[in-house]
């Protein structure tokens, strides 16, 4: 094993897979000279050189639809569209173009199309640069969501979804990269299947749901819980579709309680059907109602002191997960 | 220009098989025998059959939502393109797309977009793939006057044009957005004045002249081939019929469309034909009664084979 960054192994994983297959190419804003604002793909323009690393003009509309003929003829584009908030712009290429071409084509066509660009509140970069948008991200029917919270995970991840034939998103959280977020990687090549949830503790009385930073939050208020005699189960869905139900489902037969932690607007999040499935799927093992930690219904403020409340915390966590087991 | 007879021939072939084609749909979806929305294209047949005969035949197209004809151009067969229409198990889209993106990759066309100018971001994607692969196939965008005004189409000739991708954009300037007028939604006479925004050349043809649009687009296509880049072509066209099947177009004066049907593709080209000694009337006829013979087994390959199996509905979201 070794150790590296959330960021670095977002830069192993891209650089493993442009190394095996001629097709992969990566076409973004600003991810030639930069490597991406962040740098998470420094150093690949030098090693593969103009034809594998595109800078385009700021223009997301056109990054998408342009990823989307380059996959249907033959290419693997990764699509980089900086902050996912921007995929607001391109929302049509993204719901029509990518999601639904195989489909509408009676599945004539491949979609291999990997799109990734930072997620994430904690930088005061205020109401555009911040938002996870997963809960939305979710009812792009055809689309894959990856939400990786450690480096291990984030190179696992990505390097299944540029193999996937199918288009898949890989956000990618600014704290995690901001911070420095170290973590072990084994020397050797590995991917993380798509689908497949992670315990990240082990826990007796009650389930917790995070992704991304949420996740960190979760394993550090779990901590403080078994000091109070609460034992937390903490999982890891890595994917929101495809979703693990039944590593969910498996812990809750165990614990009999539900608490999602999602760093989202509570109303539309991935908390919010997260919950859905479980109260369909799994209400006869649930002893309290599911609680969801989520963000209030409000734009990211710009402002430290009012993003910090915003964001959920471990303290929000630790009240609703003491409420839930009294 | 020497064209080959054969040429000439598959030209006036293609054309009277794309109006005949969608002068049936007209009445089978009037007879209620096709659902959805339909919209159709007699009057542009000279810029698919002209553009095509340009193209070879692993190059790349794109189109929109008035697009049947760019698919029998490109190779599609009339049964899967009717079958499609029916909403059939045997289209060549199982059903599954429809009127309004009738699409078929196994014959090089890669997307037709209802909304529209996504199809011209999708052909410089194609372009694109062609470029990085170092092969020399080139792609052609269709679109309307309506697209031109998207964000899409101007991403498109951004890109290409910055990457000078061998790309062809065909604006198919039939004035009519739907029901609006191009010349009310731009501050232009000549779209073609676009063009030099984006550093590329802007080329406009009388699209009622098929000779024309395959010498223009021929042009194109050869500078695109040998690393020249994109243009952008408006083929001045005109739309026989309403937007959409069952539009009472109140909006167009009639004279507009009575002149429309004066300058019509077809008997244009079939006289010149006749004059060069390229074809007969007799064989002229022929070609219609072919024209009209495959258009009979289409329709009824599409009426005879089955819906899809219910549990198509779930099938072919991923791969």
């Amino acid at each position: 094993m070794k150790e590296i960054t959330y960021l670095k192994a977002i830069n192993e994983a891209v650089d493993e897979e442009m190394a095996r297959d001629p097709t992969v190419f990566i076409m973004g804003e600003d991810v030639r000279a930069w490597g991406a604002p962040f740098g998470e793909f420094m150093g690949l323009f030098d090693k593969y050189g103009p034809k594998r690393v595109l800078d385009t003009p700021i223009d997301e509309r056109a990054i998408i639809g342009v990823a989307v003929g380059a996959a249907t003829t033959g290419m693997r584009p990764i699509a980089n569209i900086m902050f996912t908030e921007f995929l607001c712009v391109c929302m049509s290429e993204i719901l029509n173009a990518l999601c639904k071409t195989r489909y509408m084509t009676g599945g004539k066509v491949k979609l291999p199309v990997t799109i990734m660009g930072y997620c994430g509140a904690g930088q005061s970069a205020a109401g555009e640069h911040s938002s996870c948008l997963d809960g939305a991200l979710m009812r792009a029917t055809g689309l894959k969501i990856a939400v990786p919270s450690t480096p291990y995970d984030i190179k696992g991840l990505i390097k299944s979804a540029i193999r996937e034939d199918n288009p898949v998103i890989v956000p990618y959280h600014l704290n995690l990269i901001a911070n420095g977020l170290k973590g072990e990687v084994p020397e050797e090549e590995y991917t993380i299947p798509l689908g497949k949830a992670d315990i990240k503790r082990e826990g007796s009385d009650v389930t917790v749901v995070a992704t991304y930073l949420m996740l960190h939050r979760a394993l550090a208020a779990a901590t403080k819980l078994q000091e109070k005699g609460i034992s937390v189960e903490v999982i890891d869905p890595r994917t929101l579709v495809p979703l693990d139900k039944q590593a969910i489902i498996n812990s809750v037969k165990k614990t009999g309680k539900l608490v999602i932690m999602d760093e989202e607007p509570i109303t539309g999040s991935a908390a919010g059907e997260i919950s859905a499935i479980m109260a369909e799927e799994a209400f006869d093992l649930l002893d309290a109602p599911i609680k969801r930690v989520c963000a209030p219904d409000t734009p990211i403020p710009c402002t430290p002191p009012l993003e910090k409340l915003w964001m959920p915390d471990e303290e929000e966590l630790i009240k609703a997960v003491t409420e839930i087991c009294s | 220009m020497a064209i080959a007879k054969e040429k000439l021939i598959w030209m006036y072939r293609t054309m009277v098989l794309h109006r005949e084609f969608d002068e049936r749909v007209a009445k089978e979806f009037a007879a209620g025998n096709i659902p959805g929305f339909i919209h159709l294209s007699q009057g542009h047949e000279a810029i698919g059959a002209g553009a095509m005969a340009a193209l070879r035949a692993d190059d790349y197209i794109t189109a929109h939502h008035r697009a049947h004809g760019h698919l029998l151009a490109k190779g599609g067969k009339p049964e899967g393109i009717m079958a499609e229409l029916y909403g059939k198990k045997t289209g060549c889209m199982k059903g599954k797309g429809g009127s309004q993106h009738m699409t078929d990759p196994d014959v090089g066309h890669v997307g037709s977009d209802a909304l529209l100018g996504t199809g011209t971001l999708q052909a410089a994607g194609a372009a694109l793939s062609c470029k990085l692969k170092g092969i020399d196939r080139v792609t052609v965008c269709f679109f309307g006057d309506g697209a031109l005004n998207t964000g899409a189409v101007h991403g498109a000739l951004n890109i290409a044009a910055a990457w000078q991708l061998p790309l062809v954009f065909i604006c198919e300037n039939n004035k009519w957005a739907e029901s609006t007028s191009i010349y009310d939604t731009t501050n232009l006479t000549k779209l073609t004045d676009r063009a030099f925004g984006y550093g590329i050349p802007g080329v406009a043809v009388d699209a009622n002249d098929v000779l024309a649009v395959y010498e223009v687009v021929g042009k194109a296509v050869a500078n695109a081939r040998k690393g020249g880049g994109p243009t952008f072509i408006e083929a001045k066209t005109c739309r026989q019929r309403a937007h959409y099947e069952g539009d009472t177009e109140t909006y167009r004066p009639k004279e507009e469309v009575d002149d429309c049907k004066k300058r019509d593709p077809i008997p244009r080209f079939r006289k010149k034909l006749v004059e060069m000694g390229i074809l007969t009337e007799k064989e002229a006829d022929k070609i219609h009664q072919e024209a009209l013979g495959a258009i009979d087994k289409a329709v009824k390959f599409a009426e005879e084979s089955p819906y899809p199996e219910p549990e198509e509905v779930l099938t072919d979201v991923h791969a």
